[in-house]
């Protein structure tokens, strides 16, 4: 993926704005910031975030699917942990998730858990908008393994996928890679159905 | 290099310079090639990484810097004896334990010394020790997370300054005096110029847990009243014996500049510190009351414990025979190194117009055959040329540190003369000179002091900056020079500034360091009392005057963003856990009026700041590290009421209150 990414100071005299309008033409894309920032230091920290984030979305789009998280849980000796690999899911495919009935509720209670510790902060379970969208409905809306590959494989979506892309001009928060496996991400899908009324 | 040190050379150094001008050498060296340098061999490609990572030693900021070498790239500064505004690193609650001592809280320090931990002579990418001289400490940096994971003070210890220096599987990190004072069980009430009774030495042998690396004081050596300077362990074949350089050896009180230089020659103290340990297994050690601070950082809890300790082994020379050799050294010795291979030992008579080499093999020698000058204090000093290789004749002026390059040269960095001169171990002919800007103190070559140096580069540390940069006013940044070393000649091929006043720094190959990088802390894993797995766990309590906040950071909002019901005089503590689980994206936390720092809270990670409501009023915070578009949004509001106010506690996030007009009550507020 090509970025190109412009910093405008925008002198209007207008409320403290921050605007980022994303295009995408023949595949490159394109993020405008315009700010009107008081001082240069508001512009040099945005101006390195965004840099950071297009080497972040570029190395990450380019590079293979990592396996799933390495790291050993050791309480014991924190000091000396195993390589930490950053996690991103392999691309889940049509056809990949099954769905059953009725829902499994060991499934539901561990994916309620994640969400109340990762996930709430930005996700009502009504319909309302509050960082991201609001969960109601999610999954009449979209395909199983849409889901399962927003939440672990963030950075494909938004670079491939054209509703993400949609989504982020919205929120215009980068849905987090939340460290979430691909095992926990099927128990938040099973509690999201459980959240649209199924049984 | 000791600062008192740095002044009495600082003088001789400006003239040198001075001179220098006048007789235009300066000028014409910087037409050279080894002037002008050739900076395409520092050249790291815009993405591309470094070849080392360079741990800096930060002097009086009290702080390491961790560069890239060969780009000259400062990448982090790493807080450790001294407070970080830039972290809340000792202002946080949680890391305030880091600085406590036996003198309460010490929240600077003088750091000199690095140390790389290593296993079987070489760098194995663990952990960096680090000394504190002015309140004697010992830190350890983990290398995984680049965080001073503990602090261990020295008791009997004055200015910490022969320290740290490692064994070869890191068995011991050492830490010797520089002061020798009256020991801290002793009356210390003594008149000063009774220095040759009452004043003694000290050397802590430290022992590093192999699998934690928690350090614990195994046991101190008593020595003579000298002033310890720098040391190495042996390795290889003199792997169990330790070098020190010692100055002072005429015991003076006062006028050091002048007195402690009285004699031809000081000493290099040998320590054979395995027989060390067999004395202290068979029991020759005496346990003394003292008193000193362990303080230990978790990743798992994300807070430190403070320890005093009561009790220390010691080990008196007297009881102890074959343990320590004094071996005479031209001049208050200053850095003793030894090379790759264990056998030779270097020591920089800093006054001194040669550098002694010694010999482990004619130490060994010597002891057996007895060839002993008589002994000082009751220690044997074997004769000079009974342990002497030979001397590197004229090498310069005002010798100071010798590093390695594994192919049978050393590389000695001269103060006086501003140069280093590369000459052969084996032949002991000066092979090369070159001149640093200015007056440099150490020296550095990637795992140069270890069995496998990678003769590649070598950095010069500087002690004047002078010209080399644009001014910016009396106080200058600190000058560094990287040589490339790999050819006959060493070449000068960047200048890069650094950080506090760097002293010993080592390089390692990044490759043992890079991958294994922490770069997340589970929040399901996360211990701290007041952490907030989650934002239904944010939540506001009082506790008599104190009131504690469970807050929560995600991109882009705090839970909760408003907290009412605060009362003037309470303390509130500001337990921040941020949400996020993805690398690089900390959150920052401050408000208006705290007495302290900002904290940067990492993702799955909780921190607290203590806050005093210090006048009734609204009191905005906000996030202090960019994190997303938002992040200008990223703020909330906390409502102080009068001591007597009945505004109930309460706080929220989300709700979108209507404005309340001014004839409706105050304290309508609504809770979560």
């Amino acid at each position: 993926m090509t970025s190109i990414i412009a910093l405008i100071d925008e002198d209007q005299n207008r409320a403290l704005s921050l605007r980022i309008h994303l295009f995408q033409i023949k595949g490159i894309q394109i993020l405008l910031f315009k700010s009107k920032l008081p001082i240069m230091r508001c512009k040099f920290t945005f101006a390195a975030m965004a840099i950071a984030g297009t080497i972040f979305v570029y190395a990450c789009g380019g590079s293979e699917p990592k396996s799933e998280d390495k790291t050993a849980a050791s309480t014991e000796q924190p000091a000396q942990p195993e390589a930490q690999a950053e996690v991103h899911g392999t691309e889940v495919k049509a056809g990949d998730i099954k769905l059953d009935h009725p829902l499994n509720a060991e499934w539901v209670a561990s994916g309620k858990g994640i969400y109340d510790m990762k996930c709430m902060a930005c996700h009502k379970l009504t319909d309302e908008r509050l960082v991201g969208p609001g969960w109601a409905g999610v999954t009449k809306r979209r395909q199983p393994e849409w889901i399962i590959n927003m939440i672990t494989n963030v950075d494909m979506m938004l670079e491939k996928d054209p509703e993400a892309q949609k989504l982020l001009e919205q929120c215009l928060v980068r849905m987090p890679n939340q460290n979430i496996s691909q095992d926990d991400a099927r128990h938040i899908l099973e509690y999201m159905r459980q959240n649209d009324g199924e049984k | 290099m000791s600062r008192y040190l740095n002044r009495a050379f600082f003088s001789v150094g400006v003239l040198g310079i001075a001179l220098g001008a006048l007789q235009g050498c300066k000028p014409n060296t910087n037409t050279t090639a080894a002037a002008t340098g050739d900076a395409s061999k520092s050249f790291v490609a815009p993405g591309k990484y470094d070849e080392f990572y360079n741990v800096v030693s930060g002097g009086f900021n009290g702080q390491i810097g961790i560069y890239g070498i060969p780009s000259g790239r400062l990448f982090r500064i790493v807080p450790v004896f001294s407070q970080s505004a830039e972290s809340g690193y000792g202002f946080s609650e949680e890391t305030k334990p880091m600085l406590n001592t036996s003198h309460g809280f010490v929240p600077w320090d003088d750091l000199h010394h690095i140390a790389l931990s290593q296993t079987k002579g070489e760098h194995d990418g663990r952990w960096a020790f680090a000394n504190g001289n002015n309140t004697p400490r010992l830190a350890r940096i983990d290398l995984n997370t680049f965080r001073t994971a503990e602090i261990l003070e020295i008791p009997n210890s004055a200015g910490n300054h022969a320290s740290p220096f490692i064994t070869e599987n890191s068995e011991y990190v050492v830490a010797a005096t520089r002061f020798s004072v009256p020991l801290d069980d002793q009356n210390g009430d003594v008149p000063i110029n009774t220095y040759k009774q009452n004043f003694k030495g000290s050397i802590s042998f430290v022992a590093v847990d192999p699998g934690s690396g928690k350090m614990s004081i195994a046991f101190q050596i008593r020595t003579p009243g000298v002033n310890f300077d720098l040391s190495r362990a042996g390795k290889g074949k003199s792997n169990g014996w330790f070098f020190f350089s010692c100055y002072n050896s005429e015991q003076a009180n006062t006028l050091l500049e002048v007195n402690a230089s009285a004699k031809d020659k000081d000493f290099v103290l040998a320590l054979n510190w395995k027989k060390a340990e067999e004395y202290v297994k068979a029991g020759k050690g005496k346990k003394q009351a003292v008193k000193y601070a362990h303080n230990v950082y978790s990743d798992a809890n994300h807070s430190a414990t403070s320890e005093m300790i009561t009790e220390v082994l010691e080990l008196d020379p007297a009881d102890c025979p074959d343990m320590l050799y004094f071996i005479p050294c031209p001049k208050s010795p200053h850095g003793t190194d030894v090379d790759p291979t264990g056998e030779y030992i270097v020591a920089s008579g800093k006054l001194a117009a040669s550098i002694p080499v010694f010999s482990f093999d004619k130490i060994q020698k010597a002891i057996a055959d007895k060839a002993f000058d008589g002994d000082y204090s009751g220690i044997p000093v074997i004769k000079y040329e009974a342990a002497l290789k030979g001397e590197v004749q004229k090498p310069g002026l005002g010798p100071l540190h010798t590093e390695f390059d594994g192919k049978g040269n050393a590389y000695t960095s001269m103060f006086v003369s501003s140069e280093i001169v590369k000459w052969s171990l084996d032949n002991l002919q000066v092979l090369d000179r070159v001149p640093t800007y200015y007056s440099i103190g150490h020296l550095s070559i990637p795992g140069g002091p270890t069995a496998k140096p990678h003769g590649k580069y070598m950095i010069a540390y500087n002690k004047i900056t002078k010209d080399r940069y644009l001014p910016t006013g009396p106080e200058l940044t600190q000058s560094a020079q990287l040589y490339d070393i790999s050819g006959e000649k060493m070449k000068l091929i960047l200048d890069f500034p650094t950080t506090g006043e760097p002293h010993y720094a080592e390089a390692i190959p990044a490759a043992l360091i890079k991958d294994k990088q922490v770069k997340i802390f589970k929040i399901e894993e996360n211990a701290h009392p007041y952490a907030a797995k989650g934002e239904g766990q944010a939540k506001v309590e009082r506790k008599g005057n104190e009131v504690h906040v469970w807050m929560t950071a995600i991109r882009s909002h705090l839970t909760p963003d408003n907290i009412e019901g605060v009362k003037l005089g309470d303390n509130v503590y500001f337990h921040v856990t941020n949400l996020e689980q993805d690398w690089d994206v900390p959150h920052g936390f401050a408000i208006k009026g705290a007495n302290n720092a900002e904290i940067l809270i990492m993702p799955g990670e909780t921190q607290t700041l203590q806050w005093k409501a210090d006048r009734v009023g609204i009191f905005p915070f906000y996030c202090t590290d960019f994190c997303s578009a938002l992040h200008q949004e990223m703020q909330g509001y906390l409502r102080v009421s009068p001591t007597v106010s009945n505004t109930p506690l309460t706080f929220s996030t989300g709700t979108n209150k209507p404005a309340v007009t001014p004839t409706e009550g105050a304290d309508k507020s609504s809770s979560k």
